[in-house]
């Protein structure tokens, strides 16, 4: 090949790097491990993570549930996860009807009239309906509930740094562990939009009906957030609610905690925004025949085509985890979903009960929940909840104390339909000598 | 032919619907165990105000088999790298890697939850750190953080920590007289659209007549003393390397700014060249392009952002760092959040870490070698393309590019043939298209990346198939303007679907009960 195109050595095809630019060592990473030697190598990594293979009631942003083994399959088909982002409609048809697909699901799901083919995951989504609500309403001052994910908040606040807009808290309350109307009251024509989390960081459902009317006399918007995705299968949906923009993290539909990531951001949200909404969208469209296909459409919105002028800088999206949660969905379907959360909601719900019951052990909140929950021990959470991993291999919830040095003795505890009861009972039986 | 090109045929097409059209009522495709506690009344779980009241009305019921055979058909509509070269240029369509993914899916990372203790989570945390070691030696940066999810995330990155940087440096009145981001005419729409949201104004810099940076222009720019920065992507969007990347560099800093590098084209450097050598402060790399990590039909990414030891205070938190119990006891892997002039999380928990499994499992099985042998080969395979298509196709740039090279459809558009009917012609030959009308600076681009993944005799083919269209264009245009021939679909009415948008199905209204029914 070098003969033919006439270049006489390898070393010659980087001329026009100039010399004292280029690397004259080999990389220091080492040589070549065989297929036998990786998979050894990360199969000994894998096995220090020794919290992987426990008994876990964590949540708080990333929830086990069951995933049905068709999942894997299909994403697994080199047709879906070795192509690229659908840029050519009439050899990307899978793709982009599987989007369309997954951005009905989300309308369903949520109550609202249109959804992006998705974000990067629920705090990032967070942060980007907060720009959103800026540019819709022309206005600067955002309040938000101090009962949102931690992380969310955090991720939030690094997005509007220069942005010109200020990120208010709303103080939750310390008894029903929810977000009361009047921490709203600084509500005012400068306000964009309000932001909530529900079910809360702490588990607790927020009252969005109530929330949704003072909110909308105010002219400003409402953001609602959601990081356990099931709890749409029994509550009551944001849109019904009159919320405005919806974002979640849609991790709960089909995809593996695996460490944090990659999950996939959902982005909801009323039709009349269609043109100020962040990432891509698929629209139904016709060929020359009036045959039906998909394209990705409105897309004068995108950094590709409005550049500094776009709704977002998002790229690539997180297209194999929104198909995941297509596939998912499709296959728990109407019925499946609701089993899942109606279990997830009788299963908490057991467990709670049962930890009330114990000496010393308390549920601080009074607020309705889903599937998580806040208890409150008599001693320290973290080293309780250490020797509940090591003396019975439970890991038995998330210490607060890990966002909020104020709650030392509290830790939120989830429970999913992978949880049997034999499982929570252990958990009582292991929390009742700790206390 | 002599290559054996010929255009593929049609091949079965399964009138698939959208699942929703197919749903049928008590259809199911799940299994759950009955549930196993004392089941209490709804009500006393939640309110009835906060319960769903609409039975979740419209979403699909279907049977496993419904399922299966509704993505398996769709899939078969898609092209992907497995079927063929996949030449999408700045998109770095190279092979994944089975044995990747194999990795991605072993249960002690996939199963493990983002907040169990840290002493529970050494593994994955050690991969963390493996791989940013990597990172910082074939990007010759030290400073490194794994959190951003793609690259125009890794970018929003950068540019927050220059913005920081500068904050830090100035003090707020000197930061707030440097508010420009300089950016070539020929960058990715993402550079300015991250530059906007970290509340730069963006000034476009010209491209000289070779494809180059124009210094002359530089300078003129830097003369104001408002400059926070330059973006710039090496080797650029034209597939070509910026010569004066160094003086480019150092321009820049001595009016007081700093460079960011876009990597997306990295792969054309590892283990030939670096950005820390060559003056650039920091840059976000593509796992999900350089490092072969799939792109899924669109994501996910991971787009790392790597920086100089002077920058290094201001990456996102947590940073994973290695420490020692004892003096000679084993590694430990921490979280530190310790970093105060942090421009703080760009994303919850890690980052997208089921791509640093794939990416660190790619660098592994390369080894310094491999790296550098799949950089020789694409851009070995980018030549042997230039000089192929050369005859047929206009090339705007007579520098030999890297590992992309770009062509205009200047020689067609005589016969009325353009970029998008070459296209849609290739499609019809076996091969995906590559970048088209990108960059925005070349009228007309075909912006080709064949990458290491190709032999030479689909090289041969994917030349001979172009010159075969460039043929057409002269002999038979309508033959051209009217591909693709041999799609499920014909070429989709894109600008009506954007008039009026429908984003969504739904079901088509019950039917009206006639009155005299009643």
């Amino acid at each position: 090949m070098l003969r033919q195109i006439g270049v006489a050595s390898i070393e010659n095809l980087f001329d026009s790097i100039p010399e004292d630019l280029r690397l004259l060592k080999r990389l220091d990473v080492p040589a070549a491990l065989s297929e036998i030697e990786l998979l050894k190598r990360f199969g000994d990594m894998g096995a220090r993570n020794t919290a992987a293979s426990r008994v876990s009631f964590l949540g708080a942003g990333a929830y086990s549930h069951y995933v049905p083994t068709v999942v894997d399959h299909l994403i697994s088909r080199s047709e879906f996860f070795t192509a690229y982002t659908p840029y050519q409609p009439e050899i990307s048809q899978g793709t982009l009807q599987s989007i369309f697909e997954f951005q009905t699901l989300i309308c369903q799901l949520t109550g609202m009239e249109i959804a992006n083919a998705s974000m990067y995951d629920g705090s990032t989504a967070l942060a980007e309906a907060v720009l959103m609500a800026e540019r819709v309403t022309k206005r600067s001052k955002m309040i938000a509930s101090s009962a949102i994910h931690p992380q969310y908040l955090e991720v939030a606040q690094t997005y509007v740094q220069h942005a010109g807009i200020e990120l208010q808290p709303a103080p939750f309350d310390f008894v029903t562990g929810q977000t009361p109307i009047s921490a709203f009251d600084s509500m005012d024509a400068q306000t964009a939009a309000v932001v909530v989390q529900s079910p809360n960081f702490f588990g607790c459902i927020e009252d969005l009906q109530a929330l949704s009317e003072k909110v909308h006399a105010n002219g400003a918007l409402l953001i609602v957030a959601i990081s356990e995705a099931m709890s749409l299968g029994l509550l009551r949906s944001p849109g019904s609610c009159g919320a405005d923009i919806v974002v979640a993290e849609g991790q709960s539909f089909g995809v593996p905690v695996s460490f944090g990531g990659p999950y996939v951001g959902l982005f909801a949200t009323r039709d009349k925004y269609s043109r100020q909404i962040p990432g891509r969208l698929v629209g139904e469209a016709y060929d020359k025949q009036g045959r039906r296909g998909f394209v990705l459409t409105l897309a004068t919105r995108e950094q590709h085509i409005r550049r500094e002028k776009a709704t977002s800088n998002i790229c690539t999206n997180e297209g194999l985890i929104a198909l995941a949660a297509t596939i998912y969905l499709e296959t728990m379907g109407r019925r499946g979903v609701q089993e899942v959360a109606h279990q997830c909601a009788q299963k908490a719900h057991y467990a709670a009960r049962e930890i009330a019951k114990l000496e010393g052990l308390s549920l601080p909140f009074s607020a309705p929940f889903f599937n998580e929950f806040v208890v409150r021990a008599p001693v320290e959470a973290l080293p309780l909840l250490e020797r509940l991993a090591n003396e019975k291999g439970i890991d038995g919830g998330i210490a607060l104390s890990r966002f909020d040095s104020n709650r030392p003795n509290d830790f939120l505890v989830c429970v999913t339909e992978t949880n049997t009861r034999e499982q929570i009972d252990a958990l009582v039986d292991g929390l009742r000598p700790l206390t | 032919m002599d290559s054996g090109i010929s255009k593929v045929t049609t091949h079965i097409s399964h009138n698939e619907q959208l699942i929703f059209e197919r749903s049928q009522p008590g259809r199911a495709g799940f299994s759950l165990p009955p549930l196993d506690v004392d089941e209490i009344p709804l009500d006393e779980i939640v309110p009835r105000e906060f319960q769903r009241e609409d039975n979740l009305a419209g979403m699909p019921e279907v049977t496993e088999v419904d399922v299966v055979r509704h993505f398996t058909r769709m899939s078969s509509w898609n092209y992907s790298i497995d079927q063929g070269m996949y030449p999408l240029g700045s998109c770095t369509m190279k092979y994944n890697s089975r044995l990747n993914e194999k990795v991605a899916r072993i249960a002690g990372f996939a199963n493990l939850h983002p907040l169990a203790a840290e002493a529970e989570s050494q593994g994955a945390l050690q991969v963390i750190y493996e791989l940013q070691q990597h990172l910082r030696e074939i990007t010759g940066l030290p400073g490194i953080s794994l959190q951003p999810a793609a690259g125009a995330h890794g970018e929003m990155t950068g540019i927050l920590i220059i913005r920081a940087f500068i904050d830090a440096r100035d003090g707020k009145e000197g930061s707030a007289k440097r508010r420009i981001m300089l950016i070539p005419d020929s960058a990715h729409g993402t550079n300015p659209a991250s530059a906007h949201l970290s509340g730069f104004t963006v000034q476009t810099i010209r491209s000289t007549n070779e494809g180059l940076t124009d210094l002359e222009h530089l300078r003129e720019l830097c003369a104001h003393g408002d400059v926070a920065g330059l973006m710039l992507t090496n080797p650029n969007t034209l597939g070509l390397f910026e010569r004066n990347i160094k003086e480019i560099c150092r321009r820049v800093h001595d009016a007081g700014g700093l460079v960011y590098m876009d990597g997306a084209n990295m792969n054309a450097l590892v283990g030939v060249a670096r950005p820390g050598d060559m003056g650039v402060d920091v840059i976000h790399l593509n796992l999900h392009k350089t490092f072969s990590t799939p792109h899924g039909g669109g994501g996910p990414g991971s787009g790392p952002c790597c920086c100089t030891k002077e920058l290094e205070p201001f990456l996102p938190v947590p940073r994973i760092v290695r420490t020692r119990s004892g003096s000679d006891g084993p590694d430990v892997f921490k979280l530190d959040f310790d970093y105060p002039q942090s421009i703080g999380r760009v994303k919850a928990f890690f980052g997208n870490y089921g791509m640093m499994l794939r990416a660190l499992a790619y660098i592994l099985t390369h080894g310094y070698d491999g790296l550098r042998e799949a950089t020789e080969a694409a851009v070995l395979n980018a030549r042997y393309i230039t000089h192929g298509l050369t005859s047929d196709y206009e090339k705007p740039f007579a520098a030999p590019p890297m590992h992309e090279v770009v062509f205009t459809d200047k020689r067609q558009a005589r016969k009325s043939v353009h970029t998008l009917d070459i296209a849609k012609r290739l499609i019809d030959y076996g091969f995906h298209p590559p970048t088209i009308y990108f960059p925005l600076i070349v009228s007309g681009a075909m912006l080709i990346e064949p990458t290491e993944s190709v032999g030479r005799q689909e090289l041969d083919q994917f030349i001979e198939a172009m010159r075969s269209i460039a043929r057409e264009a002269v002999d038979n245009p309508e033959l051209v303007l009217n591909a693709p021939h041999t799609t499920r679909i014909g070429r989709l009415d894109e600008a009506a679907a954007a008039r009026k948008p429908v984003l969504r199905w739904k079901p088509a209204a019950p039917p009206r009960m006639a009155t005299s029914d009643r």
